[in-house]
């Protein structure tokens, strides 16, 4: 029942965004914008700062993760269509895995665009160990995009919601995003040192466990009233 | 689980939001094979005393009991059994009307959502426009698709907000209809209107609110006009449509 319920609202998500392509673009477009203008700001002759580019993949990516979430529960308002979620028998937490997962293939999708442009715009070697590179970016937009979604179905009826969401999200996610950046940069050093890569790595699998068992723990309640 | 009920009891119902009290002290009963018209303007708390009965708020005091269970501790067993049609439609307008209908479907876990989907079709008279996005649907139209979804899974109370709306006097009529046939069919039907006209003859019990409060009750009303406007002291023309 609860994976069918997953598979049901994920499914949902993704065709109403392939059919409009709405956050794919808008997500897109201001990740991209963010990475062009750190590299026209930051890179001077041909020389771009040390580890800035793991810095800058993180900014955009949760910049442009607030505008996905945002947009993805304005959709869900527009037409009520939360409401009609939250009135099937159906277990609530398996509605929030479901929109957790359609955010997250989203901005796992704007991950492999934006890798390779910041990649050549700040002349750094991220590809060189893409396990770990996936295994990072998977574990550090997981634990983002759980309090994010979260949040955003909190704030759907928030007149201020637009406001609110970065204010709420980006204070409890900062250890995310550090890790990410600690662990990305660690990708492009000359030496490659496993050890803090695993340990920066599993930090962010243990921001996972506790941010995703916080949301399942508190999403029903929240939602209910 | 389903829960199963043959009759609907709001006891003393108030639900506050934080000073506004926007129900206060409502009690009326349902039984199977009714529709309970609540009827007020705008602001009397006939949305709210819906979305009470649906069990996505919660009275803040007194009680609603679907038989013999109350919404607390059966509130996913009880929404099997209750259908909403909200002022809003709750429906995607990027899919396809089939589409919409298949997945609220199987968020009611139909066994078979798909042939879920094309029987409501059939019966919203849409089944040659069940591959067109609800985006290109009228006003009209949608309403009979957002009807089909609200009792796909055959809901035992159907809770329908302002379901007159926007419907011209054909898509009214066939509204009408329908929700005579589902009183016959044995379900208790809470219709929210300030449309009387409409709502004229179709009701076996009316509930009149205003400000949160229900000022009168009656069985089998009739001249629900004039009741109104004896109690309220305004007259509803018909407003929406």
């Amino acid at each position: 029942m609860f994976a069918r319920i997953v598979w049901l609202v994920l499914r949902k998500d993704l065709t109403v965004e392939v059919r409009s392509l709405e956050i794919a673009y808008t997500t897109l477009f201001f990740a991209v914008s963010c990475v062009l203008v750190f590299a026209f700001a930051l890179v001077q002759e041909g020389r771009a700062p040390e580890d800035g580019a793991a810095g800058i993949l993180w900014i955009s990516i949760a910049f442009a993760g607030t505008l996905a979430l945002g947009r993805a529960f304005e959709r869900e308002r527009q037409s009520e269509t939360l409401r009609a979620l939250l009135l099937a028998p159906s277990p609530r937490p398996a509605i929030y895995v479901g929109k957790l997962l359609g955010i997250l293939v989203l901005l796992l999708a704007a991950e492999v665009v934006l890798l390779p442009l910041v990649a050549l715009l700040f002349q750094t070697n991220l590809l060189a160990h893409p396990f770990w590179l996936a295994a990072i970016l998977l574990t550090g937009t997981l634990g983002f995009a759980s309090v994010g979604t979260l949040f955003a179905a909190m704030l759907v009826r928030a007149r201020s919601r637009d406001v609110l969401l970065p204010v709420l999200l980006y204070p409890i996610t900062v250890p995310v995003i550090i890790a990410g950046v600690r662990a990305t940069a660690l990708l492009a050093q000359p030496e490659f040192e496993v050890a803090l890569v695993r340990f920066w790595t599993a930090l962010l699998v243990t921001f996972d466990v506790v941010f995703v068992t916080l949301a399942l723990w508190t999403f029903e309640p929240l939602m209910t009233d | 689980m389903t829960v199963d009920f043959d009759d609907l009891t709001v006891e003393d119902v108030s639900r506050t939001f934080g000073r506004r009290r926007a129900l206060s002290h409502i009690s009326f009963r349902a039984a199977r094979g009714a529709i309970v018209g609540l009827l007020g303007p705008n602001g009397a708390g006939k949305s709210t005393m819906i979305a009470v009965l649906a069990t996505l708020l919660r009275p803040t005091g007194g009680s609603v009991r679907y038989g013999a269970h109350e919404a607390g501790p059966h509130g996913p067993a009880l929404r099997s059994a209750i259908g909403v049609l909200g002022h809003d439609l709750f429906l995607y307008p990027e899919l396809t009307a089939r589409e919409n209908l298949a997945f609220f479907a199987g968020m009611y876990s139909a066994l078979d959502r798909h042939a879920a989907a094309d029987a409501a079709l059939q019966q919203a008279g849409l089944a040659d426009r069940g591959d067109d996005p609800v985006a290109s649907f009228s006003r009209g139209m949608r309403q009979r698709v957002a009807l089909e979804r609200a009792l796909i899974h055959k809901p035992r109370l159907v809770l329908l907000d302002e379901p007159f709306t926007g419907l011209d006097d054909a898509s009214a009529a066939a509204l009408l209809a329908r929700l005579r046939a589902l009183r016959d069919a044995g379900a208790i039907v809470v219709l929210a209107t300030h449309d009387l006209e409409l709502a004229e003859g179709l009701l076996d019990q009316a509930v009149f609110l205003r400000d949160g409060r229900m000022v009168h009750a009656a069985t089998r009303p009739e001249g629900l006009r004039a009741t109104y406007r004896s109690l309220v002291g305004a007259d509803f023309s018909r407003p929406g449509r």
